[in-house]
């Protein structure tokens, strides 16, 4: 907050103090940006009136307010990179980016903002991209009510919405992201902020962390992706309050948790995935109040997941709780609510007596063969499922929920 | 045949079991509301009941309701009637009558229940859609093997032995050829042995609209293409036709045959 304060001060003064406005237009004595920004000295502000402006590689190198009124079109007819900014403190507000030129040997985005410290990019439209929002190396900067909207086809000739690489305490907020590769794109960004974004229809993932220790995400919607927030390979980070729905496909997970330590996971919907979530290689990671509903798979343990724990959770009519590949558990269940839950509270304490089995010796058997799955709620299924909870062969044997709640949990 | 049919649906509807089997089902959707206060998990319980024993009451009281009436159908007999005509009319009014009880026991308590604003509706009448089928089927079973055996008792036990086979012991054997052959591509072979069992091709429809996040996790394009979009709907749909056809054949083919 006190940095906020500081920077708006800063910028504010200047303002006063020296700072003088251009005006852009297609009639006005300057007519283009890239003219604009050349002319103007410091801190100044630069008002981009409505209308087309061809015009693509405009480098901000000096420490300047774009204004756009009306949403003026920037069109980079396909010819590479837009906008890229190699000055501290600038400030991009409301322009509307189109046709960002594709390169398979080079990541041209919509708006680059390279070793620089302290932007703004609020209300911009980007459209026709390859890669939209590049935050390269720079710290500190507020990236806020975007609306990015993509055409991509395929992996391999399409960018991602918002890509960050080596930038940290940068506030990703009320951003409009669909039909890029990767929605929002963390890799070695540490301290993030990333809050009330929707990512929707996204061909890999709705958001994406590599190598990204100490973010938070929270609020976020992420709709029908390939998968909709994959972390991979990072540390501390909060996943707090946000919403997953209808990743379907094979290989479509709701979250992919991959080499994933010391993370909170609380508060979280998902909603009609394939896999709620998918575990592997991760320690230590706290799941509380999240709600597993109608998802095929709420949690998919793949293996070298120990000291995690799941605690209140709601699992609602989901095709399978939990499924392990192996016997050795180190994870704690309890307190949770299972819809599939059989058992009574003579006691009355609002806890089941009998304690819940998660792991069925279908999901097991699935899990090896994966064509069974089509036998799945059948009555001879039930019946040797039933078996294996009496007496546990193939599942762990002490994966048990102890407390399973009789209402769901509520928070 | 209309005839006959109507004699044979007024006679069952003026006995006790119709009855019975009306109020179990009223009792149980009832008894299913009032503990789940869930539209959707109910619907899911009650697939598990309707795959169980719809075929089991479809198959014994087939057996049942033929051996009974064995005395009137060789009065019929001695009529002027043309012999599949009365077998059909018989069998249509065992069958009409067991789906009339399954519809209106599961039905009213559940339209009580404010099912027409909710969104199971379809998942609901997809239940029901399925649940008369299986006693099209099972029904037209039974009587295949009341007229292939004059030994009562014989005939019952092929009956529960038949509804064990298909409900139970099938799956087990389903799943040990899956697991036994799982270096092979079996995707073929698993939806190919689905559609060999009417009870495993039932449960699949209404898997494909409770559980088909579970159903599309598996990698194989027949699969994918079966469960991912209607074909997977219209093809079970065929097949079940198929399978009411071909007991429904046999049972005209029989009974032209057998020597009373």
């Amino acid at each position: 907050m006190n940095k906020l304060i500081t920077f708006l001060t800063v910028i504010f003064m200047a303002k006063l103090m020296y700072a003088q406005n251009i005006e852009v237009c297609s009639t006005c004595s300057v007519s283009t940006l890239t003219e604009a920004i050349a002319q103007a000295k410091d801190f100044d502000t630069i008002i981009v009136k409505k209308g087309t402006y061809k015009e693509h590689n405009i480098t901000i190198n000096k420490p300047l307010i774009i204004i756009g009124e009306n949403y003026p079109v920037i069109d980079g007819e396909l010819k590479g990179e837009i906008i890229t900014i190699i000055s501290d403190d600038v400030t991009i507000d409301g322009l509307f980016v189109i046709n960002v030129g594709t390169s398979y040997t080079e990541d041209y985005a919509a708006i680059r903002v390279r070793k620089s410290k302290n932007f703004v990019i609020q209300n911009v439209v980007l459209e026709n991209l390859f890669f939209g929002i590049y935050i390269e190396k720079s710290n500190y900067g507020k990236i806020y009510h975007n609306k990015i909207i993509g055409d991509a086809v395929e992996e391999y000739n399409s960018g991602n919405g918002i890509q960050l690489w080596y930038s940290n305490y940068i506030e990703i907020e009320h951003n409009f992201v669909e039909h890029v590769r990767d929605g929002i794109y963390l890799e070695f960004s540490d301290h993030c902020i990333i809050k009330n974004n929707v990512s929707e229809q996204n061909l890999r993932y709705g958001l994406h962390f590599m190598f990204s220790n100490d973010d938070l995400y929270q609020d976020n919607t992420f709709e029908n992706n390939g998968a909709g927030v994959a972390v991979m390979f990072s540390k501390k980070i909060k996943m707090i309050n946000n919403t997953f729905k209808e990743n379907w496909g094979t290989a479509s997970y709701g979250m992919l948790l991959k080499e994933i330590n010391d993370a909170e996971i609380i508060g979280n919907t998902f909603q009609e995935n394939t896999i709620g979530i998918n575990i592997e290689g991760s320690n230590r990671i706290v799941y509380k109040n999240n709600n597993f509903i109608n998802n095929g798979w709420a949690v998919k343990v793949r293996g070298a997941c120990y000291a995690n724990s799941f605690l209140e959770n709601n699992f609602l009519y989901n095709s399978f709780d939990i499924s392990y590949n192996s016997k050795v558990n180190d994870n704690v269940f309890d307190r949770n609510y299972w819809s599939n839950y059989t058992g009574y509270d003579l006691d009355k304490d609002g806890v089941g007596d009998v304690p819940y089995r998660p792991v069925k010796l279908f999901s097991y058997i699935v899990n090896r063969t994966p064509e069974t799955i089509i036998l799945l709620r059948s009555l001879f299924i039930d019946i040797i499922d039933f078996s294996e909870k009496v007496s546990p062969v193939f599942t762990p044997d002490n994966l048990l929920d102890n407390n399973p709640l009789i209402k769901k949990a509520t928070w | 045949m209309l005839k006959i049919l109507k004699y044979s649906f007024y006679d069952l509807m003026r006995s006790r079991w119709s009855y019975v089997y009306f109020a179990f089902y009223l009792l149980l959707g009832v008894v299913l509301l009032f503990l789940n206060n869930d539209l959707s998990k109910a619907v899911i319980t009650l697939m598990n009941v309707i795959i169980v024993l719809v075929p089991l009451i479809g198959t014994i009281f087939g057996v049942m309701y033929y051996y009974n009436s064995k005395e009137f159908t060789e009065l019929l007999l001695a009529q002027p009637l043309k012999r599949p005509s009365i077998f059909l009319g018989q069998y249509l009014g065992v069958a009409l009558s067991l789906s009339m009880s399954l519809i209106l026991g599961l039905g009213i308590p559940f339209v009580f229940y404010g099912l027409f604003k909710s969104g199971a509706i379809w998942d609901f009448s997809l239940l029901l859609i399925t649940g008369v089928f299986l006693t099209l089927i099972f029904t037209a079973l039974a009587f295949n093997i009341a007229l292939s055996n004059e030994n009562k008792i014989k005939g019952f036990g092929y009956a529960i032995l038949l509804w064990l086979l298909l409900a139970i012991i099938y799956d087990g054997v389903f799943l040990m050829t899956l697991i036994l052959f799982e270096d092979y591509p079996l995707d073929k072979l698993s939806l190919v042995g689905t559609m060999l069992n009417p009870i495993d091709l039932s449960r699949t429809l209404i898997l494909l609209k409770l559980d088909i996040s579970a159903l599309l996790g598996y990698t194989g394009a027949v699969f994918k293409q079966f469960f991912g979009t209607n074909f997977g709907l219209i093809v079970s749909f065929s097949v079940l036709v198929v399978w009411v056809m071909l007991p429904v054949w046999r049972i005209v083919f029989k009974s032209k045959k057998k020597d009373f």
